[in-house]
């Protein structure tokens, strides 16, 4: 919204009636006060006694520890990082498939990261909570819902860094692996050894911003259905909010979600900024 | 006696290119060559068919009188025999100036972590770069880039090394710390193929030095011949533009 001046530097220009500093200035002061006149605005006429009972309640919010802590917040973080770890693996097979000389694997890979990349997470959820265990009889997942929900999550999550994966793989010169193999390696060696290495280091920005991600999905993972030990810190606040009417256990969990994602997003920032020092 | 290196009826295309016509030289051990010529007349293309970076299309490649183009060679091992040097050095960002040095030794060689680094040390001592062991390659200038990259395919042993224009991407004054080590590895009898814009490195160095132009070995001879009395037009026509860039356009019109 700011005003800059056209006032021609040099020559006899028309002068304006207030100079380009003056009007800026005066915009920036309009900006500020409707800015104030909004906040004022809502502080007064908001039911303050009833927010606070609602969603700022002390005595609800004391009911929910230490299970917030010790059941939602520790079983979400043991949902996303052994969901980030298969996820990684699995995505970074799926990126080599993806760029093989053998046209059924790079066929195979892009039907699972189009499936996979297409559905909404809630829906691979659904299907492996309910579906497999009734078409595979039997079968049991080992150590669920751990097993289960790492599965899910890894299947989700390992299509978006599977093409994270690729972009890095191709981000890294030609050079690389030339040089590789002119010292001896095999494709496979200086695939492993050259080209991997470097293409992580490229895409660690990115992958950081999928675990982020992927801490927001793993509140889905409760369709799949578990008992109290094992829900995470969505259902964990979810349940509690429902039985008492009081939305505080909900702001509580959210609280928690933003001290996981919010420290991660700054290290995003700071990966890419020392990237892009780094490339100068 | 068998060759170091022996090209017989090389041919490459790309698509419906044809790059290199039919190319047909030896170089002897100890032999250094140089290779000159303008612009996209496929001397790249013919190094990195020495070393099937690029199948040839035709033709023949023999080192150390085995065939690199039998269909069951195994290429990796074969490889072995020949050194690399880009000209845009190629180093590996991901490892310091040592495990560049190292890597393929303990990778493809099998030496062990300490053998191999003594080789490392010993050969980058000898480019001059010892210092800069534990640094990474973007710490470092392309003159010290380049000499690393010239450890690190001299620690493979190889019996012929291939340099492809290995100072066209420095600047000035770091070209003559590369063409120095290269002269000493000349004088230590290293077998060498050399793509190169630098005249007075090939008049000096060279044994045999070869125009190419247009996908073909036009003249070759010894570089006093070549480059001091060349035969054909085209090799003069080019000598004259390199040895005179400010006058380029007294010679006649590039074909
Ligand atoms: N991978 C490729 N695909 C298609 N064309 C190529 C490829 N590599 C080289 N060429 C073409 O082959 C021709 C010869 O290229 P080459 O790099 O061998 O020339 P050069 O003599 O090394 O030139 P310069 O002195 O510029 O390095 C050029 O016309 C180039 O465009
Ligand atoms: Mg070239």
């Amino acid at each position: 919204m700011t005003t800059n001046g056209t006032v021609a530097e040099a020559g006899p220009a028309p002068r304006a009636r207030l100079s380009p500093r003056k009007r800026k200035k005066i915009s920036l002061a309009i900006q500020y006060a409707v800015f104030a006149v909004v906040i004022a605005v809502v502080v007064l006429i908001a039911d303050w006694k009833s927010i606070q009972h609602v969603f700022l309640n002390v005595d609800e919010a004391k009911k929910a520890f230490p299970g917030i802590i010790t059941v939602g917040l520790k079983n979400t973080i043991i949902y996303t990082v052994s969901g980030y770890v298969l996820g990684f693996f699995l995505g970074l097979v799926v990126a080599l498939m993806r760029l093989s000389d053998v046209m059924p694997y790079r066929a195979v890979a892009l039907i699972y990261i189009e499936i996979f990349r297409g559905l909404p997470a809630i829906v691979v959820f659904m299907i492996l909570g309910f579906g497999v265990p009734i078409a595979f009889e039997g079968f049991e997942m080992p150590h669920d819902p751990y097993g289960t929900v790492a599965l899910a999550l890894g299947l989700v999550s390992a299509a978006y860094l599977a093409e994270t994966f690729r972009a890095g793989i191709q981000a890294v010169p030609r050079g690389q692996a030339e040089a590789a193999r002119s010292l001896g390696m095999s494709q496979g060696r200086a695939t492993f050894s050259i080209i991997i290495p470097q293409a992580i280091r490229i895409v660690i920005p990115p992958l950081t911003n999928e675990l982020i991600l992927l801490f927001k999905d793993s509140s889905l993972v409760f369709v799949i259905g578990f008992t109290l030990s094992g829900y995470e810190l969505f259902k964990f606040g979810e349940s509690l909010s429902t039985q008492t009417g009081n939305s505080t256990p909900m702001i509580l969990a959210g609280f928690f979600y933003l001290c996981l994602t919010v420290p991660l997003g700054y290290v995003v920032r700071k990966l890419e900024a020392k990237q892009k020092r780094g490339r100068v | 006696m068998t060759h170091a290196v022996q090209l017989v009826g090389l041919h490459k295309s790309f698509g419906d290119l044809e790059v290199l016509k039919g190319i047909d030289f030896t170089v002897e051990p100890g032999q250094v060559v140089c290779v000159i010529g303008p612009s996209g007349s496929g001397k790249s293309t013919l190094l990195r068919c020495v070393n099937l970076l690029e199948q040839p299309t035709a033709g023949q490649v023999f080192v150390g009188g085995a065939e690199l183009t039998h269909i069951d060679v195994d290429i990796d091992a074969a490889r072995r025999k020949l050194g690399m040097v880009f000209q845009q050095f190629n180093l590996f960002g991901h490892l310091s100036a040592l495990d560049n040095v190292t890597i393929a030794q303990r990778r493809v060689l099998k030496r062990g972590k300490r053998a191999a680094a003594e080789v490392a040390m010993r050969n980058l001592e000898k480019v001059g770069v010892a210092d800069k062991a534990k640094q990474y390659p973007a710490q470092l200038s392309g003159g010290q880039q380049q000499r690393v990259a010239i450890a690190r395919a001299l620690s493979m042993d190889p019996a012929v090394m291939l340099f492809d224009e290995p100072t066209s991407a420095l600047d000035p004054e770091l070209v003559g710390d590369v063409l120095s080590v290269m002269r000493q590895l000349a004088d230590e009898g290293m077998t060498m193929l050399v793509v190169t814009h630098e005249m007075q490195f090939a008049r000096e160095v060279a044994d045999v030095v070869l125009f190419m132009d247009e996908g073909v070995v036009v003249e070759q001879g010894a570089p006093a011949r070549v480059i001091g009395n060349p035969q054909h037009e085209r090799t003069k026509m080019f000598l004259h533009r390199v040895l005179n860039p400010t006058h380029a356009d007294e010679a006649a019109a590039p074909s």
